[in-house]
């Protein structure tokens, strides 16, 4: 039996969280008055999480390293948010937004926690709309869907290709109606460096003010952590520089388990990697994918000649492409969820067709698109016998009414106008489905230490589905955690304030200032990003996109060996009493370090492939999928929790088994 | 390419700065102004000095952290675009750069390129939501239907970053493009009508608390803002305050 | 109500208010100077109407005369305020790049026409006031275009007339279209009510520079 107990209610699944809701206990408002909570990051998650438990009376102080809550990383989500609202009428429902997710998560999610997902999700929309986020309508003044991410209904809400950004300025404000109520205390250029525990229970957190440099101790009855995932850990990804996953790691070494950090998901459609000085990747939404058409030359010599720039992709005719998507899936072409289209991509550049410098990237084709919608456009508006240009214009015009800030955005990054010739994407580091391990109500293994949003590992499985990660942080910011965090406060109403004068918050600031003398004492050789683009390199070439068990185990060796080296020889310049962000890159890569050696542990011990993880040692032998990932429910039907023990290498396997009551275990297939 | 850049150094918010004068070499047009200057502290941290301070976070245009005046212009010389989406092939080989935080006593510098903008956030604190319960409970989405121009135009006016280069560019250092687009945002739906006249009164008595200046419609805001905001929400506001000034 | 006069905007509207007063002052002041270049009997009438009516002289000229001081004084509080918005001025400025050379010097504009004001003033107000209302000399209908033609003899006195007149129009250029901006008015109409405005500003005072060179070269 595992020590892991989900909590997962009883009775039929669709009325479990109505149960729960029901059944725990609740909080009075005038004890809610004498109860305060930390929230960490406020992105979705953590902005709706705050707002909503100040609103219901909580005091609640928000951390979060930006100069502003509105800077979140959450802000950059382009496409859209699933709900199941069924406005479009075309059989979309609770169980089918579950069934979709817990399917595209390739069966290793709970299934309780999804159906409760899409159950709330309805409700996002509502409130969303009643804060006056401006999502995109209709002419007769209705909400717009789209669909979005291989999925066969329109459920995707969206706000032109800035989604998240409306979303999280519509948490955000919410926000500011409780800071100008005096209900959330807003720490903002502060940065979490520990977890205080008193008594086994999560009292408080040690931060430092990033402007001064000074260590701070805040207690409260419970912490809230929603900073997000670790995809930086790859060094190059599309989140933000400052994402990290310090807060989640440190309440990990505090005790919290990690769940499945091996399962990350490859967005396909990024631009590439142009030179060594990259700093960071740029996503473009995957709403590309329903008008263009992926493709490399069929011929090498057709691509070598590409990359020495002999050659124009415009001048290859269709019998010389290879629409390789459409070939190997004809079901669901260039639809696929994200992993199958990241790994189809990397399968081809492997085998050298790549068509940019690096080799490292494909076609995405809007002629074909652009061809049809000029056509259909010439025929509406009554123009009897277009030109081919007229069609042309016509088409370009459609395609900028649907795309315009992407294309532009392309060309101002690649220098290449993606009207006229195809534009050139290869898959990137985007979402981590792994997190902190969290029970039904969001609590992870410390009791009072909650983990919402990207931060926790719950709703997405092996694979997240697009559009789900805004649906899944407003879910659990709005409409989860300030209920099920209520059950766990109720007991605290005779507790009190918590000091911060007590010997657990000497020994963890204490270690916290240990921490920072020492990276601020190494050597002196290389720089914090000489040893973060190292690390990803590392996590790249041995835990990316095709993971096999050669190279897992040297990817631990390798980064155990880094680590070591950087707390020897790091140099981070300037002093730890001011504003340093070297110092601050410093503290994150070294979380990242560590991190890095349990994701390969996680990914070596999971020989199968599911979802976003893909062991070479796991495909399909025969049949129509042969060399298709293959799955391993026998062996494998469980999550992953890490207890940590000192050295990540020595982290203690738990695991959760999965149980699938309401839904049948199928292979993936997108042919 | 080779330039020389002339970079604004300041301790922190009590120090006095100066402008730093710093060689630079071997860059590409690919690279990005941040990237450019990614290199620089490279550099600067290899050779034992203290890097340059700047905010930047998303590095792709939305989260609005960035800023930077280059070349006196907000996000440099391109248009629509943020400093972290400005490439290096709008310079040619042997350009001075000049590279100086925004400018505005509401936004003091904290470090070299980094200001304080919460002067912002306060604007934002004042009046800057709908006083709706985050409960979930309210209507359905589709109850009130929105007329779609009224919805396109209060999206354009949302999508301001918050990032200054509005306050940055005007030679007044007025605030009136960033209020004025959220104060449009929910003036145009009828979830933000409700409260339209405490909001704008709210909001505007703030800006003019923070010490910004006054707008005399240079329209060099509209020119600058990386994201487009049009001018038309300073007017909006304009009549939303007069209105809300002869009612309250 | 207070807003109404201490905010920003409340000051923003009250400038773009007294200068569209004195807009509609300028049309009607140029006019009747403009009759004078075809008809000294015209002129003289109006002009004989505006220094005799008591309307005029006892309610519009106070008016108009609160108008000016008004858009001038707000103007320099602003523009001191406005100053004052940023401590550190940059080492590199661009301003050029973003907003007209017009838009950003107004104050400077102003003050050049401030000055002409102080010179007009001394031209024809004091003069015309003394006569009136000091020496209670008789009122004579048609001494009105003499004493104007005397003005215009001097060159140096016509030469600062007109390029008084061409910061007038720089102020203009700026001025009279922003002020529908300022009070809110910002439609479909406003690109026709811009090219109007601009256009005012540029035809007006050509119209009085004209005057002004009809006068000095044909006389």
């Amino acid at each position: 039996m595992s020590i892991l107990d989900s909590k997962i209610p009883e009775g039929p699944l669709a009325d479990k969280w109505t149960k729960h809701k029901n059944t725990i206990n609740l909080v009075n408002p005038a004890n809610k008055r004498n109860i305060d909570v930390i929230v960490v990051g406020t992105g979705l998650a953590g902005g709706s999480a705050a707002a909503t438990l100040a609103e219901l009376g909580y005091n609640v102080k928000t951390f979060c390293y930006s100069d502003s809550p509105r800077r979140a990383h959450s802000i950059a989500a382009q496409g859209g948010i699933n709900a199941a609202k069924n406005y479009q009428g075309d059989g979309d429902s609770d169980y089918r937004l579950f069934y979709d997710t817990v399917k595209g998560g390739d069966y290793r999610s709970r299934e309780a926690n999804v159906y409760r997902l899409a159950e709330v999700s309805a409700n996002i929309i509502d409130q969303c709309v009643a804060q006056g986020v401006p999502f995109a309508r209709e002419y007769g003044g209705l909400l717009d869907n789209r669909s979005f991410g291989g999925v066969l209904v329109s459920r995707t809400f969206y706000a032109k290709g800035q989604t998240g950004q409306q979303l999280l300025l519509g948490a955000y404000s919410a926000m500011n109606r409780q800071i100008n109520r005096g209900k959330i205390q807003s720490f903002n250029r502060h940065e979490m460096l520990d977890l205080v525990k008193v008594d086994g229970k999560a009292r408080g957190i040690i931060a430092r003010n990033l402007v001064t440099g000074e260590i701070e101790r805040h207690a409260a009855h419970a912490v809230v952590l929603a900073s997000g995932g670790y995809g930086n850990v790859f060094f190059l990804s599309t989140n933000a520089m400052g994402s990290n996953v310090m807060a989640a790691w440190r309440a990990h070494r505090r005790g919290a388990f990690f769940a499945n950090p091996c399962y990350t998901q490859i967005h396909p459609t990024c631009i590439p990697v142009s030179g060594d000085h990259q700093s960071k990747l740029t996503l473009m939404s995957e709403s590309l994918r329903n008008d263009g058409r992926i493709w490399v030359p069929k011929r090498i010599e057709d691509s070598e000649a590409i990359r020495a720039g002999k050659l124009k992709p415009t001048q290859l005719s269709e019998e010389e492409r290879d629409y390789y998507l459409e070939r190997r899936y004809p079901a669901f072409g260039n639809l696929v969820p994200r992993d199958v289209a990241s790994r189809a991509a990397k399968e081809r550049c492997d085998a050298g067709f790549g068509v940019n410098k690096t080799g490292e990237a494909v076609y995405l084709d809007f002629a074909s698109a652009i061809q049809r919608y000029g056509k259909e456009k010439a025929l509406t508006s009554g123009i009897e016998n277009p030109s081919a240009a007229e069609i042309t214009k016509l088409g370009e015009e459609v395609i900028e009414n649907k795309y315009g800030n992407l294309f532009q955005m392309y060309e101002k990054i690649v220098d290449e106008n993606p009207y006229k010739t195809p534009m050139m994407i290869y898959p990137a580091v985007h979402y981590t489905m792994g997190g902190l391990w969290v029970d039904y109500n969001l609590q992870t293994t410390v009791p009072g230490c909650y983990a919402a949003g990207e931060a926790n590992f719950s709703d997405h499985g092996a694979n997240r589905l697009g559009a789900s990660a805004l649906m899944q942080g407003l879910a659990d910011g709005y409409f989860v955690l300030p209920y099920t965090i209520g059950d766990y406060l109720s007991k605290d109403i005779r507790t009190g304030k918590i000091p911060t004068d007590t010997p657990e918050f000497d020994q963890a600031e204490k270690e916290v200032t240990d921490r920072i003398t020492k990276l601020m004492g190494g050597s002196g050789q290389h720089s914090v990003d000489y040893y973060h683009k190292k690390l990803g390199k590392i996590m790249w070439n041995k835990c990316g996109m095709s993971r096999n068990e050669q190279g897992l185990k040297e990817a631990i060796d390798e980064i155990a060996a880094l680590r070591e080296d950087f707390w020897k020889n790091v140099k981070v310049p300037g002093t730890a009493d001011s504003m340093n962000p070297e110092l601050e890159k410093a503290g994150r890569v070294a979380d990242f370090l560590e991190l890095g050696e349990l994701f390969a542990k996680d990914a070596l011990h999971r020989n199968e492939s599911c979802g976003g993880h893909f062991r070479e040692e796991s495909v399909e032998q025969d049949g129509e999928q042969k060399g298709e990932a293959l799955r391993d429910d026998q062996n494998f039907k469980y999550v992953a929790a890490w207890e940590y023990k000192g050295e990540p290498k020595d982290a203690t396997l738990h695991k959760e088994e999965l149980t699938f009551e309401n839904i049948e275990l199928k292979t993936r297939s997108y042919k | 390419m080779n330039l020389t850049l002339k970079i604004w150094r300041q301790k922190d918010a009590k120090s006095q700065g100066k402008i730093v004068e710093y060689p630079i070499s071997g860059i590409e047009g690919d690279m990005s102004f941040l990237e450019m200057l990614d290199v620089l502290n490279e550099e600067l941290i290899n050779k034992g000095d203290e890097p340059v301070v700047f905010d930047h976070d998303c590095r792709e245009g939305i989260c609005g952290a960035c800023s930077l005046q280059i070349n006196g212009e907000p996000h440099g010389p391109d248009r629509l675009v943020t400093t972290c989406q400005l490439h290096m092939r709008m310079f040619n080989d042997g350009d001075t750069i000049f590279i100086e935080p925004f400018r505005a006593k509401a936004f003091p510098v904290v470090k070299d390129l980094m200001v304080d903008r919460s002067a912002f956030d306060r604007i934002q604190h004042a009046g800057g939501y709908v006083s709706v319960n985050t409960s979930g409970n309210t209507i359905d989405a589709n109850a009130i239907p929105i007329n779609k121009e009224d919805a396109d135009d209060a999206f354009n006016a949302a999508t301001c970053i918050g990032c200054g280069a509005c306050v940055a560019a005007c030679k007044n250092a007025s605030a009136m493009l960033f209020t004025s687009a959220k104060v449009s945002q929910y003036a145009l739906l009828p979830q933000g009508k409700v409260e339209a006249t405490e909001r704008v009164l709210a909001m505007v008595n703030q800006m003019d608390e923070e010490g910004f200046g006054n707008c005399t419609n240079t329209g060099a805001c509209e020119i600058e803002c990386p994201k487009g905001i049009s001018l038309e929400n300073i007017a909006r506001m304009n009549r939303e305050y007069l209105k809300a000034s002869l009612k309250g | 109500m207070s807003g109404l006069i201490k905010s920003s905007i409340a000051r923003k509207v009250a400038m773009a208010l007294s200068g569209l007063f004195l807009v509609f002052f300028l049309l009607q002041h140029f006019t009747i100077n403009f009759t004078s270049i075809f008809s000294a009997d015209t002129f003289n009438d109006l002009s004989h109407f505006m220094g005799t009516n008591p309307v005029v002289q006892f309610v519009l000229q106070p008016v108009l005369i609160f108008g000016v001081i008004f858009h001038f004084v707000m103007g320099f509080v602003l523009e001191l305020k406005n100053k004052n918005a940023r401590a550190v001025k940059y080492a590199k400025y661009n301003g050029g790049a973003n907003a007209s050379w017009m838009s950003r010097n107004m104050i400077y504009s102003g003050l050049v026409i401030l000055a002409f004001l102080g010179l007009h003033f001394y031209d024809f107000w004091v003069p015309e006031i003394v006569y009136k209302y000091v020496e209670f000399a008789p009122e004579d209908p048609t001494r009105y275009y003499g004493e104007l033609l005397h003005k215009f003899e001097s060159p140096i006195r016509t030469g600062l007339y007109v390029i008084s007149f061409v910061f007038l129009a720089l102020h203009l250029w700026h001025g009279f279209a922003s002020s529908f901006q300022s009070v809110g008015f910002n439609n479909k109409y406003s690109v026709a009510a811009t090219k109007f405005a601009k256009a005012f500003a540029i035809v007006i005072p050509v119209g009085f520079i004209i005057v002004a060179l009809v006068l000095h070269f044909t006389h």
